[in-house]
């Protein structure tokens, strides 16, 4: 069993990243992900790896296409911001069918917004990180440990699927410190016979595209792609639950506020009032059948988000109207207090919705 | 009895071209393919489609393709050269996707002398879209959306592509060259093979600019469109070597 050290969530990123075996980084600074290239630009020269200050977002995403569509493990990381510059460059990926791995360090929005933490990317990384119809597979860690825990995840589910992943982070838990173990290191993979790396003559011409000029072909490429989300749905949903099995308020919130919400299920429980949390871990797919299992027992549902109400849109969609789902949140890079919750919790137990 | 005086080159694809009669792509496309032929690096090659009328170079190159967004092939390269160093990797640009909405990804993989090569077809208009202007077309010139003809106080200048990069360190070697008729293009093809040696030898980023004719967006008959590509173009884009670096290092 490994040693806990005690490490940044933005260096645990990194560190974990290169643990699964990623030797490419390509990135730009914004705050509040900086950590993870300053600590890339520190490991990877000494591990034979590479760590590349892109001129922008543009152009560090597009060296991610280019560096996975040559067959091997590679990441970015940026804050809000920066995945709106990447949207084109993810389409383009989703599109090319490459994996890599996109590690979104929340802040406040819109436009310039702030740098404090925020979950107001939920709709850009669930329903479009670019143009098109496309998913990434998205993670919400909401520990440092289970952070590392998911890139590993990610970049395996990655490589399976020929798909771009996502770690939705955020700003509290990207500066956050926590004890963490650290994965055993596991050597870079080189195995996609698909990619453009160079045929040696040993086999017809390989090409990474996502153009497709007609239409019965690309719509063709299209439901193909929609069938393995449906496998992906049918058995990469993830979600946790807390205390959800006889709860009457049945809180939802995923990442940061997850642990706010963790602790207001607590007050609410010393008060005799049965609240619980279902925490989605994987926010595409969404976990819907955690959700819907808990439709029969529960008076409300109460979406916890650090937004202005954007994951309730997915939770109202799976309770289909037959229990109350309310929101509550905060905005701005304002992170909510248990107290807050708990409020909220104490006024839907009263009916007062 | 005909006797034959050049085969296909095996780099390139025994597929027909989609560009129009009298464009010039077909032609550096050919001397692209006999580069990596003599060079025998086919293998290990992976070349960079744009966006534009050569996006499907990939379907006709034989080495590994990977297909960019408009004006990010230089980052997408990078992307490929950084991952593979061995392989040899280049990047077939147009001047709206080199010089326009990719002029930041162009300069700055210039500047870290990222060992890549660009070929960059220059035919001073868009040609995939229908002929409107690009950051190359003359002043004066009439495109779809300049019909006035380019008014520089309006529209800006254009912009000349190997003297700008010419004095970015990180580039081994920015030449310019046509390819209108049979002396040009051995030119040419000698600039294209050395940018591809330059690369193996790992001297930094080459761009090679072919100045070349849109015949159908000109509204010309392709030998007219060559005439006009001397009379118009040469003068603005005069033909040369622009940097090189040479045998030594940088």
């Amino acid at each position: 069993m490994a040693d806990k050290v005690l490490m940044k969530g933005n260096e645990a990123i990194a560190e974990a990243a290169i643990a699964a075996g990623c030797r490419h980084f390509f990135g730009y600074p914004i705050t509040p992900q900086t950590e993870v290239a300053a600590y890339m630009s520190k490991r990877m020269p000494k591990i034979g790896g590479l760590y590349l200050q892109a001129e922008s977002e543009v152009a560090s995403i597009n060296m991610v296409l280019g560096a996975g569509a040559a067959g091997v493990r590679v990441m970015t990381s940026t804050s809000s911001p920066g995945i709106s510059l990447m949207s084109e460059g993810i389409s383009y990926i989703a599109g090319s069918d490459v994996p890599c791995l996109i590690v979104n360090v929340e802040r406040g929005g819109p436009g310039l917004g702030g740098i404090q933490p925020s979950q107001s990317d939920y709709f850009q990384a669930t329903k479009a990180t670019g143009h098109g119809d496309f998913h990434l597979l998205v993670f919400a860690p909401s520990t440092v440990q289970e952070t590392v825990d998911l890139i590993s995840d990610a970049f395996d589910l990655g490589d399976k699927y020929r798909m771009p992943t996502m770690i939705l982070s955020d700003g509290l838990l990207g500066q956050m410190m926590e004890p963490v173990v650290l994965p055993e290191p596991r050597e870079p993979v080189d195995n996609k016979d698909w990619a453009a790396k160079g045929h040696q003559g040993k086999r017809k011409h390989n090409v990474v595209n996502s153009l497709y000029i007609e239409p019965l072909e690309l719509e063709r490429l299209n439901v193909e792609r929609f069938e393995k989300y449906e496998r992906i749905k049918e058995t990469e949903q993830r979600a946790e639950e807390y205390l959800a099995d006889d709860a009457e308020i049945i809180l939802v919130a995923f990442g940061a506020s997850s642990r706010i919400c963790h602790s207001a299920v607590d007050m609410a429980r010393a008060q005799g009032i049965k609240a619980g949390l279902v925490r989605p871990i994987t926010l595409w797919p969404y976990p819907d059948k955690t959700i819907r299992k808990h439709i029969g027992h529960a008076k409300a549902f109460l979406s916890v988000e650090m937004n202005m109400g954007q994951m309730v849109e997915d939770v109202r969609t799976i309770v289909e109207g037959k229990k109350p789902v309310l929101f509550f949140g905060r905005t701005g890079g304002v992170v909510p207090t248990p107290k807050e919750v708990l409020e909220q919790i104490v006024k839907i137990n009263g009916g007062d919705y | 009895m005909a006797k034959v005086i050049g085969e296909r080159p095996k780099a390139l694809l025994d597929v027909p071209l989609h560009y129009c009669p009298g464009c010039t792509h077909g032609i550096v496309h050919r001397l692209v393919a006999e580069v990596i032929d003599e060079l025998g690096i086919e293998g290990r090659t992976v070349g960079v489609a744009s966006v534009g009328c050569s996006v499907f170079t990939y379907n006709y190159f034989g080495c590994d393709m990977v297909q960019a967004p408009h004006g990010r092939a230089p980052a997408v390269a990078t992307g490929v050269k950084r991952a593979r160093p061995d392989d040899v990797v280049f990047t077939y640009q147009g001047d709206g996707d080199l010089a326009a909405i990719g002029m930041g990804e162009t300069v700055h993989a210039a500047a870290r002398g990222e060992n890549i090569v660009a070929i960059f077809i220059n035919n001073a208009i868009y040609g995939m879209t229908g002929g409107q202007m690009a950051p190359t077309t003359l002043p004066g010139q009439v495109t779809q959306t300049t019909p006035y003809g380019r008014d520089t106080s309006v529209a800006g200048n254009p912009i000349r592509v190997c003297e700008l990069l010419s004095s970015v360190k990180g580039v081994a070697l920015a030449q310019r060259v046509t390819v209108d008729c049979v002396k040009n293009v051995k030119a040419a093809k000698k600039a294209i093979k050395k940018a591809f040696e330059y690369q193996m030898a790992g001297k930094g980023y080459c761009i090679i600019e072919v100045v070349s004719t849109c015949p159908t967006n000109w509204g010309m008959a392709p030998g007219d469109a060559l005439q006009w590509l001397r009379d118009n173009m040469l003068p603005y884009y005069p033909l040369g070597v622009y940097k090189d670096v040479g045998e030594g290092e940088q």
